[in-house]
């Protein structure tokens, strides 16, 4: 009997397991999802739902107050005709290309800097953020005065040694230039704690290691440093790559739009072409265009770092 | 992992009850506010001047007295932004219950039914339009409605840093004056070494260009707002008046305005001579500097003796939930009453007739009459449908004139055949 109601009980036994087991797995999947679905409710409403808006909106010419109509490629025949869109890609890709590794640069060196043992130490750390923490159109403001190319500081300090600086922020050969130093400025505070973190992460042992070898400090930073931050770099490449390509508010703000500024038409960017027709003409569909124009260089350029990385970033 | 599950469904469990118990308190409040007349009212009225906040503020707080059961909330943003969010709002269906609203704008929100007409209200309470000047009147009146009791008017007088002139020995601008004459003086009061500019000549429209191309038989847009002027010759020089003052360093560069505005170098006594509207007086009168140092006069004579005036108006949201009491106090504000109160601030012209002594006695120490005179003789500001559309354009190609990135010919030809597409589609 017990041999005949073993193998019953087996088969019994088994299926419940299973059973039991694909119920806890569901149950599993329940409560991760129900733990998540705040942020994934948010990112549906707030990020998913106004892109495909977006992309809808792109095929729509605009009347008054937010009316329109479907008018196919209309706006998309527009803009490239348009030649403000060639002045804000071209600008969009100097600013990008410029700020990003010339931010990345300095951001490490000061990081490094601050990464060891001096007295003071978090002062200059906070020194380092604060700009990060301040109010872009503050940072503006202060700017555009320092600015000033007839009573501002940085061509009193140039005249001083008797060089007549430039007009940083009305020549349009200048004016871009102009705002990407206050653009890698106020970024080194944020990309600098990152790679605080990234660096306080390697093992002291390698340095000891190298060290008994005999490799220098230079060495050591190029064998050691730089490799095992890659990680890091990799992060604030693609976090600064994007926020190079919707840069607006610094440009917004420094240079003006309302002022008859003679270089803010040749300094606009994408998202500066994006915030004036949409905002400022009431055309909505076209900016929505813009906009999708920017998000697919934003998608091409993340997804060729993304393929590179395998290259260049090491996780251990 | 269970105890873990369960802390978290009870932060979920208050989190949720938090939000809900938010909604049902708020719940009440939206039934009060929509509430009939009698009961506690609170009406928003945006605007962009910060000059006359004292005097609106005056004003909603005697409205308050006679009408305890409303309250004003008053709203200001900067005028550079203030369309911006109005253009939002309106798309969005949250304006204000009442804002002020300029030329250019009017036809586009009354046209798409943003606003609320009035005419009835004005019929039904007996409001005499004949108190407005008929400009501001006709201004506001779109499609035989009325949208707007007219609020104020500004003119343009060419200011003068009375010190400035003393020291160079020369006397100051009168009515006899003319453009060649202001070149002139302009030329000789310019001194590059003390940084000091005979006159400014920034990109500006309603207190710059507009007035030289009336003056010079020019227009902006024709009487159908059909047509473009800025192809007419006489357009062009109206506009070349300002350029060549620039070229003969008579008048810091574009780039220069655009870094230090044209208003801060004059007050601050390194511009001699500028335009500017009648609602920098009171601004002027505060300032320490400019206090008993500037004054105004006629604009220099062109070929004709005119300039261009414009006025705000006070609007009713058309989806305001209190359109009555929302009426009463556009009323009160277009009354002599409420007319008075802003005379005296000084802060604008207001534009209930009679009252304009008023304003002019507020400041004696400027010679405000010019400006009250320049209304009998100037020409409305130019609008159309859409007049953001090509405004936008005209600053752009305006700018690159001033610059010099290219000559005011093709700067205007441009703007003429680009804005006159713009009109046939309107």
């Amino acid at each position: 009997m017990s041999s005949q109601l073993q193998p019953e009980m087996h088969a019994a036994v088994q299926p419940k397991t299973k059973k039991s087991l694909n119920r806890m797995k569901r149950s599993d999947w329940f409560w991760a999802y129900l733990m998540i679905a705040p942020t994934l409710i948010g990112l549906g409403v707030f990020y998913l739902w106004p892109i495909v808006q977006t992309i809808y909106l792109s095929f729509t010419k605009w009347g008054g107050f937010g009316k329109y109509k479907w008018a196919g490629l209309h706006n998309y025949e527009l803009l490239f005709k348009d030649p403000y869109l060639w002045i804000a890609l071209k600008n969009t890709l100097i600013y990008t290309v410029v700020a990003v590794p010339v931010g990345i640069a300095i951001s490490i060196f000061i990081a490094v800097l601050l990464n060891q043992k001096i007295k003071g130490i978090t002062i200059y750390r906070t020194l380092y953020f604060l700009p990060v923490v301040t109010m872009a159109a503050a940072v503006a403001m202060v700017w555009r005065w320092l600015y000033n190319a007839d009573y501002g500081l940085i061509n009193y300090l140039l005249g001083l040694v008797g060089i007549e600086g430039p007009r940083w922020i009305s020549d349009p050969a200048i004016a871009l230039y102009a705002v990407i130093i206050v653009a890698v400025w106020s970024s080194i505070g944020y990309n600098m704690v990152i790679f605080l973190a990234g660096l306080q992460g390697i093992p002291r042992s390698y340095y000891e290691a190298a060290e008994i070898d005999g490799a220098g400090p230079i060495r050591m930073f190029f064998k050691i440093t730089l490799p095992l931050l890659t990680p890091s770099i990799f992060f604030v490449s693609i976090t600064s790559l994007i926020g190079a390509f919707q840069v607006f508010d610094l440009i917004y703000l420094m240079l003006g739009s309302k002022m008859g500024n003679p270089a803010t038409e040749q300094t606009q960017t994408m998202a500066y072409l994006f915030f004036t027709n949409g905002f400022e003409s009431g055309n909505g569909g076209y900016a929505a265009a813009v906009a999708v124009v920017l998000l697919v260089m934003i998608l091409i350029v993340t997804a060729i770092q993304m393929k590179l990385q395998k290259k260049w970033v090491h996780y251990d | 992992m269970k105890k873990l599950v369960s802390i978290a469904m009870a932060a979920l469990l208050v989190a949720v009850a938090g939000c809900s118990g938010g909604g049902q308190s708020s719940a009440p409040a939206g039934t009060t506010g929509s509430a009939a007349s009698g009961e506690k009212v609170t009406l928003t009225y945006a605007l962009w001047d910060k000059n006359q906040m004292p005097a609106i503020e005056e004003m909603a707080k005697k409205f308050n007295e006679k009408n305890p059961n409303v309250d004003i909330k008053i709203e200001l943003t900067p005028n550079k932004q203030y369309w911006t969010k109005m253009e939002a709002a309106a798309t969005g269906g949250t304006l204000p219950d009442i804002f002020w609203i300029n030329g250019p704008r009017i036809i586009k929100y009354a046209a798409n039914d943003m606003l609320l007409p009035i005419t009835d209200q004005i019929k039904a309470d007996g409001i005499d339009l004949n108190n407005y000047p008929k400009a501001l009147v006709d201004l506001y009146t779109y499609d035989g409605q009325n949208y707007a009791l007219p609020k104020d008017f500004d003119t343009i007088g060419l200011w003068y840093n009375k010190k400035l002139l003393d020291d160079a020995k020369v006397p100051y601008p009168d009515e006899t004056w003319d453009w060649n004459k202001l070149k002139e003086v302009a030329k000789q009061l310019t001194d590059e070494k003390k940084g000091v500019w005979g006159i400014a000549a920034p990109p500006y429209g309603q207190d710059g260009f507009y007035n030289t191309i009336y003056q010079n038989g020019g227009y902006i847009i024709s009487e159908d707002k059909k047509t473009s002027g800025y192809d007419k010759p006489e357009t062009i020089e109206g506009l070349k008046f300002w350029t060549d003052l620039i070229n003969e360093k008579a008048s810091p560069t574009a780039a220069q305005l655009s870094e230090t505005e044209a208003t801060q170098l004059f007050e601050s006594g390194k511009i001699a001579m500028m335009y500017n509207g009648s609602w920098m007086a009171s601004a002027f009168n505060k300032n320490e500097y400019t206090k008993d140092k500037v004054d105004v006069t006629y604009l220099p004579k062109g070929k004709e003796n005119t300039s261009v005036i414009h006025g705000l108006g006070n609007v009713i949201a058309a989806n305001t939930k209190h359109p009555k009491e929302a009426w009463e106090f556009v009323k009160f504000l277009g009354s002599k009453e409420g007319a008075e109160i802003l005379a005296k601030s000084g802060a604008a012209i207001p534009a209930f007739n009679g009252t304009q002594d008023t304003w002019m006695q507020s400041m004696p120490n400027f010679n405000l009459k010019i400006f009250i005179d320049q209304a009998a003789v100037a020409k409305p500001y130019p609008i159309s449908k859409d007049t953001a559309k090509w405004a936008k354009l005209e600053t752009e190609l305006m700018t690159k004139a001033w610059a010099g990135q290219m000559s005011v010919e093709d700067a205007s030809k441009e703007l003429a055949q680009k804005m006159n597409e713009m009109l046939s589609q309107e």
